[in-house]
């Protein structure tokens, strides 16, 4: 149903994908704390707005894409590079 | 009128009428017999032979006739044959149907279920919650009798499932309603070049211009006219929107009695670039007491039934009207010739005060006390905005008590979804069909748009995409977005309750006194107030209810409409079956290559995810024996394999093993377990050298897509610098396993280019020949089963002729197949653990014994941190092999072990052992019980205690593995 913007397929639905979600960055094995590698591995933002998260289009073209969606409407758009905040004119 | 044909109350000819009286139907109601025309409805043809009750309602079973003579009408829901809950009011007339009425006994005239009304004041409002309570012994009795006053028909085993294959649909404008706005709005987006599905719920299209006058008449006629010269727009009658998802993906169930059964229903799954919603306006009952009785319809109701079916409603009436269309219901009933005894106008200080009677209204109080004698009881009291798939679309709509309806946010609609016709405002015919006519054209014009967007999105085109800022190139809908002019807004009484109590949801029985008792409880809210008296949940979720309710929940709390809003409108719009939901069933199944030689020779099946494997031919210990002392063979195609490539492999493996990798040389094997990045053991498998950069790596056999995704994963998002090329080829070969102490024997018939001997070809090392003729094949040394094995991986299309030819050159040799449970046993002697078996969702590595596995002086690898911290505080279970003093009992896996009262673990695998004669387990126990030596105590689930022994080997045959190393 909701449109995913996948950029080896074009937009499609998003019955073909797998949702893996919001992936913060794999913190320092060596260095990290046991509440921070729990953090990373369970605790996410969840928040209102453009979140950028990960797609796995199981039924195409088998790559990992990001995508940016909108939490409260489901609009979907590609990633930038910057993250979904640094973009000029972003909608609330 | 005399003894019409067709009924004693039908009418002469109608200039709209939708029957045709040359053709007659028979049929039965409730055992007798009736007849009908084609065209007519069930309830229009009973209507015409003077029927006047058709159900009982759900608590009280009170009698109930038509209220709105439409599908929605909560009076009429019949059996059709076998078919339950049919709306009466819409099924048109079937020859010989036998149509009976729902839940009423013995009949629907004397229904001694309707003791209920004199049990009314137990039967409030959620009174489940509070009586049939005590004494809980009598539950199943109170179940028993509940059960019976349930308001639903009588489902058949027999009748035959209807599953119809779906249906895509990609319109650019999808049409919600066809009513004249939303035929208008299909002719301009299809004349501005756009593909238009116009989807309409009745069975035929023109909305209120069906019962309308000469000038409705005649504009029903060009419209219809156009509509069907129009190529662009293909029309669904009978077929209703359920709902708006994102990205303007809509389901549509269309009904189409040619797909067999009376009902076919069939699910279209629509992804329209633009959406019109042009569903017109639902009438609203007037909430005073009597308000339920036989005899009192809307005025939408009368005017149906005189102009579509030239029935007669009833013969002396009493009318409420607030608007011109109640007027106009006025002149239809006097056309009729029914006599119109009093019009209360409810813009001058009229109102209905109460109706009386039994089986139906005899009578009517009005403002000024009089109390008129009466059949016929015409409410015309406004209307409701059915506004659902504007909610779904994300925008609330607001309540104008000028307007005394709800009127959709036009700026909160996002650009792909427009509202037009009665839904958007008020007006003339000509006013609305050019607001639809407008919104068409914008409908299609931003359409484009959207197309646009999505062709430009495609890789290829991105190159050559236009610049987006506005102007004819744009892929944004909402730019030079058209704001549609504004409809007038007419001014309309509020009457929603009225001076007595009567009911708000017909289909629930539920009273206005019920909705203030709510509150009065503290359900002070219309969601709350909604889930304690069940009002609006019926069959009609709210369509002809919620804005009474939100009116008598807001006059209870003391605020107003606006502010107490209505219940949040969910899909699907009309109830469907889920024979249209489920389509046909599709459940692929997986065979290996070797599967015709299975069945020929009595393997038992097993489902294992989509495969069917073998599980034994008959004696699985037999099996095992066989292998233990002779030679056996098992088809293990479903394993996963992983083709990898690149100079990269070998950081791949150090990265999702839990060993080390990096020293493994051409032409070895290493077993390896994952884990996932919480340290819980994800799979486990044997990877081989093949070559320089060439390796292939098995995995369980339901972790085969799993573990491929993981691996892309990781490279693809995690390290994307690195070369490897991973080709999944589960399916590329056909596997099986050799194995006992004939099997070098065996293979040295069959194979050539290999030196088999143990010097050459040690335990745990890969080769690649030719097996029985077949080039490419990968035989490596390997021990699941414990003793002397090869598994061999053979190019798919020639698995079955390996196969056979192995088990025909060593017929001589004791050569047979053993299956997956034989399997199960061997590897269980040999203490080996299966993942998901032993292992579970929180068993991390150091809990499944792979303390010499597990390389934590490595810089990095999946789940490394949480099995170092494991490891410092020694915490989990532990995997043991447990020995039952009791060799004779074999536990069943999952019994728990117990210190006393607590539950110290559980018994994860459990066979009697062919080998030795007795039961062998493996377990997982709290680590204070792991020593080998320790005496456990088991419970079986009869509840009998047994104790066993930990073993000092997870193995219990041959522990040192000297068997597989010959």
């Amino acid at each position: 149903m909701i449109l995913l913007p996948c950029p080896w397929c074009g937009p499609r639905d998003a019955s073909e994908f797998g949702h893996v979600g919001e992936t913060p960055p794999r913190p320092d094995p060596d260095t990290v704390t046991p509440a921070q590698w729990r953090a990373y591995l369970y605790l996410r933002p969840n928040s209102r707005g453009w979140v950028a998260e990960t797609w796995y289009h199981r039924m195409g073209c088998r790559r990992f894409i990001k995508v940016e969606r909108h939490t409260d409407t489901n609009e979907t758009r590609q990633a930038s590079q910057r993250g979904p905040a640094a973009r000029a004119g972003a909608g609330a | 009128m005399g003894e019409q044909r067709g009924g004693a109350m039908r009418l002469t000819p109608q200039p709209g009428e939708v029957i045709d009286r040359s053709a007659t139907i028979d049929f039965s109601w409730n055992g007798r017999p009736f007849t009908g025309f084609a065209g007519d409805t069930i309830a229009s043809a009973l209507a015409a032979a003077g029927e006047r009750v058709f159900s009982r309602s759900l608590k009280y079973h009170r009698p109930r006739g038509l209220l709105t003579a439409s599908y929605h009408d909560p009076g009429c829901m019949v059996q059709v044959g076998d078919e339950p809950n049919v709306r009466g009011a819409h099924r048109l007339v079937s020859a010989g149907a036998a149509v009976t009425s729902q839940n009423t006994w013995p009949s629907l005239r004397l229904d001694l279920k309707a003791v209920n009304q004199f049990a009314a004041p137990v039967l409030t409002a959620g009174f489940y919650y509070k009586t049939f309570m005590r004494p809980r012994f009598a539950w199943p009795l109170y179940e028993a009798v509940l059960r019976r006053f349930v308001n639903g028909g009588r489902v058949s085993r027999d009748t035959p499932p209807s599953r119809q294959a779906k249906r895509f649909a990609h319109p650019d404008v999808l049409v919600a309603g066809g009513g004249p706005a939303g035929m208008a709005a299909a002719l301009a987006a299809a004349r501005a070049g756009a593909s238009v599905l116009l989807v309409e719920e009745e069975l035929h299209l023109g909305g209120h211009l069906r019962w309308g006058d000469e000038a409705d008449l005649a504009a029903l006629a060009n419209l219809g006219a156009q509509v069907a010269a129009e190529p662009r727009i293909e029309v669904l009658t009978d077929a209703v929107v359920l709902g708006r998802y994102d990205g303007n993906w809509i389901a549509v169930l269309e009904r189409r009695g040619d797909l067999g059964g009376a009902e076919a229903e069939r699910l279209v799954k629509a992804r329209a670039k633009t959406l019109v919603v042009a569903p017109g306006l639902i009438e609203r009952p007037y909430v005073f007491a009597g308000n339920d009785l036989p005899g009192v319809m809307l005025s939408t109701a009368v005017r149906r039934l005189i102009n579509l079916y030239a029935v007669k409603p009833g013969e002396r009436a009493v009318v409420l009207s607030a608007n011109p269309e109640g007027d106009a219901a006025v002149a239809d009933l006097k056309r009729a010739g029914i006599q119109v005894l009093r019009v209360e106008d409810a813009r001058l200080g009229g109102d209905i005060v109460m109706a009386a009677g039994r089986a139906g209204v005899r009578s009517v109080t009005v403002a000024d006390g009089s109390q008129i004698s009466c059949d016929l009881l015409v409410i015309a009291a406004g209307w409701t905005a059915p506004t659902s798939l504007l909610n779904m679309a994300g925008a609330v709509p607001a309540y104008s008590p000028r307007a005394a309806r709800f009127l959709p946010d036009f700026a909160g609609l996002p650009p792909e979804v427009l509202a037009t016709g009665g839904l958007a405002g008020d007006g003339s015919l000509d006013e609305l069909t050019g607001h639809a006519s407008a919104a068409g054209a914008e409908a299609a014009r931003r359409a484009e748009r959207v197309g646009r967007a999505w062709r430009q999105a495609m890789p290829g085109n991105r190159a050559a995409a236009v610049p987006a800022e506005g102007g004819a190139g744009s892929t944004d809908p909402s730019d030079d977005a058209k704001v549609l002019p504004d409809l007038p807004v007419d001014s309309h009484p509020e009457l929603f309750a009225g001076r007595t109590n009567g009911f708000v949801d017909f289909s629930e029985d539920v009273t206005a006194k019920d909705l203030r008792a709510a509150v009065a409880e503290g359900f002070d809210s219309a969601e709350l107030a909604k889930r304690f008296t069940t009002a609006t949940m019926g069959p009609l979720q709210g369509k002809l209810e919620s804005v009474n309710a939100a009116a008598v929940v807001a006059d209870a709390i003391g605020t107003s409409i606006a502010e107490t809003g209505t219940t949040t409108w969910r899909p699907p719009y009309v109830p469907v079956s889920l024979g249209a939901l489920a389509g046909p069933a599709f459940e692929p199944v997986r065979y290996s290559p070797m599967q015709p030689w299975h069945e020929a020779h009595g393997a038992v099946p097993l489902q294992a995810g989509a495969w069917i494997r073998p599980d034994h031919y008959g004696d699985p210990a037999a099996e095992a024996r066989n292998v233990r002392e002779r030679v056996g063979l098992i088809d293990v195609t479903p394993i996963g394999k992983l083709d990898l490539r690149g100079p990269d492999v070998a950081n791949l493996l150090n990265l999702l093993y839990v060993n080390k990798w990096s020293k493994l040389e051409i032409g070895r094997v290493r077993y390896g377990v994952m884990c996932a990045e919480d340290g819980v053991v994800l799979d486990d498998g044997v990877t081989g050298r093949l070559g320089e950069d060439h390796y292939l790596m098995s995995t369980t056999s339901s972790g085969a897509g799993a573990i491929w995704e993981w691996l892309e994963n990781w490279l693809q998002t995690e390290r994307p610098g690195w070369v490897v090329h991973v080709t999944p080829v589960t399916t590329a070969y056909a596997s099986m396993n050799v194995a006992g102490p004939h099997t070098r024997t065996l293979m040295e018939r069959v194979t050539e280019g290999v030196d088999l001997s143990n010097e050459a070809f040690p335990y745990m090392h890969v080769r690649t020949g030719r097996i029985a003729g077949v080039d490419d094949c990968v035989l490596w040394r390997i021990g699941f089963t414990g003793e002397l094995s090869y598994e061999l991986h053979v190019p798919a299309s020639f698995g079955l002729h390996v196969w056979e030819t192995l088990l025909d050159v060593g017929a001589d040799l004791g050569a047979a197949a053993f299956g997956v449970e034989a399997q199960r046993i061997l590897r269980l002697e040999k203490g080996h653990f299966i993942v998901g078996q032993d292992t579970d969702g929180l068993t991390k590595g150091f809990s499944a014994g792979l303390d010499w596995a597990i390389k934590l002086d490595k810089a990095d690898f999946a789940g490394k941190p949480e099995l170092a911290w494991q490891h410092e505080d020694a915490s989990g279970p532990r995997l043991v092999g447990l020995q039952p003093t009791d060799g004779s009992v074999v536990p069943a896996e999952a019994s728990l072990i117990m210190v006393g009262d607590h539950i110290a673990g559980r018994v994860t695998s459990s066979r009697m052992s062919p080998t030795l004669g007795r039961s062998v387990c493996l377990a997982q126990v709290e680590a204070r019980l792991a020593e080998p030596g320790t005496e456990v105590t088991v419970r079986l689930p009869t509840g009998r205690l047994i104790t066993a022994l930990v073993t000092p080997d997870l193995a219990h045959v041959d522990p040192d593995g000297g068997r597989m190393r010959v």
